[in-house]
């Protein structure tokens, strides 16, 4: 079980950033708890491309060696980006929200009439 | 105080910019590409929009200027494409490699010092994507300094 | 009574997420299925000239990707114009007593 450290730290980040979304009151550490979500899958899908003692899928100078999956590395680009745009905008609505009703507390945003 | 630091930051973005199109047009023989070499070209905008504020800029930091460059990205990635289905095959078919002409030099299997003109439209794209990523990501930063800005001194009716 | 609830729920999610961890369906190091990574890294290199295999996946291999990531990342940014633009409207700031209807 000590050699799939990596699968124990992805699972243990996970279930922190699933804590911090449910539990916290403030807005911005709820975003925050997401922003944690992602980074551990992120993680798991470099973590499950690696082959022992492998070099990176770059032919260029490359020492001697089995490569490791590039296809999941393409994936978490794509992943990164796409969490950068999310967070984004969750962010800028949280400064609105702000704005509007003078407070973050998720317990007090709950007065939508109209 | 705010002469070192806009003097020092005019003095430093030009080294961002030139590291991150390193990034972006080595994208097919290095670690890089669109995406990273965007991002890094990025943080030299948000070194600039963090010395002068984001009112006080103009040039190539302007935010009309910003637009344009995410936009164009975008237009020649979609207008690439496009070249695969006028040779008869799929969109976005590499109709690039292996042809001879602009990036058509062929690679043989295995390690290689590397040449710059191989790849198709893979060093095309990489450029393509690093226009629109730096776009992007400094027009979010320009967006949310000016409403923090804006939020700061109070909004037009404060009084309200 | 909902506090009791939400704990049920975070202890089954939590619980989902740290069985596949510990468990040994996954094995670090030895990937079970690597048939089209095994072709990719074999004819990468000859079919798009390219020799990062990663840039090559992304943009030519897997290409439609790639364009619909640059959609997302153009359509926040058009959202986050959107927003502010609103925000920063004048007549939109509120008290915080009740909600505003738009």
């Amino acid at each position: 079980m000590l050699l799939d450290l990596p699968f124990v730290a992805v699972g243990l980040i996970a279930v922190i950033g699933l804590g911090a979304m449910i539990a916290k009151k403030n807005l911005i550490k709820v975003i925050l708890g997401l922003g944690l979500l992602e980074g551990a899958v992120n993680l798991f899908l470099v973590a499950v491309g690696y082959r022992q003692d492998g070099i990176a899928p770059i032919f260029t100078n490359a020492p001697e060696g089995v490569m490791v999956m590039p296809t999941v590395q393409a994936l978490t680009l794509t992943a990164i980006v796409i969490g950068v745009a999310t967070l984004a905008l969750l962010l800028t609505m949280a400064m609105a929200i702000h704005r509007h009703y003078k407070t973050l507390n998720v317990e007090r945003i709950v007065k939508l009439k109209g | 105080m705010k002469k070192i630091v806009r003097t020092a930051a005019r003095l430093l973005y030009p080294f961002a910019f030139i590291y991150g199109a390193y990034i972006v047009l080595h994208g097919h023989l290095t670690p890089g590409g669109g995406f990273q070499g965007g991002a890094v070209i990025a943080t030299g905008f948000a070194l600039m929009l963090a010395a002068h504020g984001p009112g006080e800029l103009s040039g190539i930091f302007k935010r009309a200027a910003l637009n344009i460059c995410e936009v164009a990205g975008l237009l020649i990635f979609v207008l690439a494409g496009f070249g695969g289905l006028t040779h008869g095959r799929a969109f976005l078919f590499n109709w690039l490699a292996n042809a001879g002409g602009l990036f058509g030099h062929s690679v043989a299997h295995g390690p290689n010092p590397g040449d710059l003109n191989t790849g198709g439209l893979v060093p095309l794209l990489n450029i393509a994507v690093g226009l629109e990523v730096l776009g992007a990501l400094s027009l979010i930063i320009y967006y949310m300094m000016t409403f923090a800005n804006h939020i700061e001194e109070g909004g037009p009716d404060d009084a309200a | 009574m909902r506090a009791l609830i939400s704990l049920a729920i975070f202890l089954l999610m939590a619980g989902s997420f740290l069985h596949v961890a510990l468990s040994d369906e996954l094995s670090f190091g030895n990937p079970s299925r690597t048939e089209m990574d095994d072709y990719f890294i074999a004819n990468g290199q000859r079919q798009t000239g390219a020799n990062n295999i990663v840039a090559a996946v992304l943009f030519d291999y897997r290409g439609i990707d790639t364009l619909g990531e640059a959609s997302v990342l153009f359509v926040a940014v058009l959202g986050v114009g959107l927003v502010i633009r609103r925000a920063m409207a004048p007549g939109s700031e509120g008290d915080g007593e009740r909600g505003e209807s738009p």
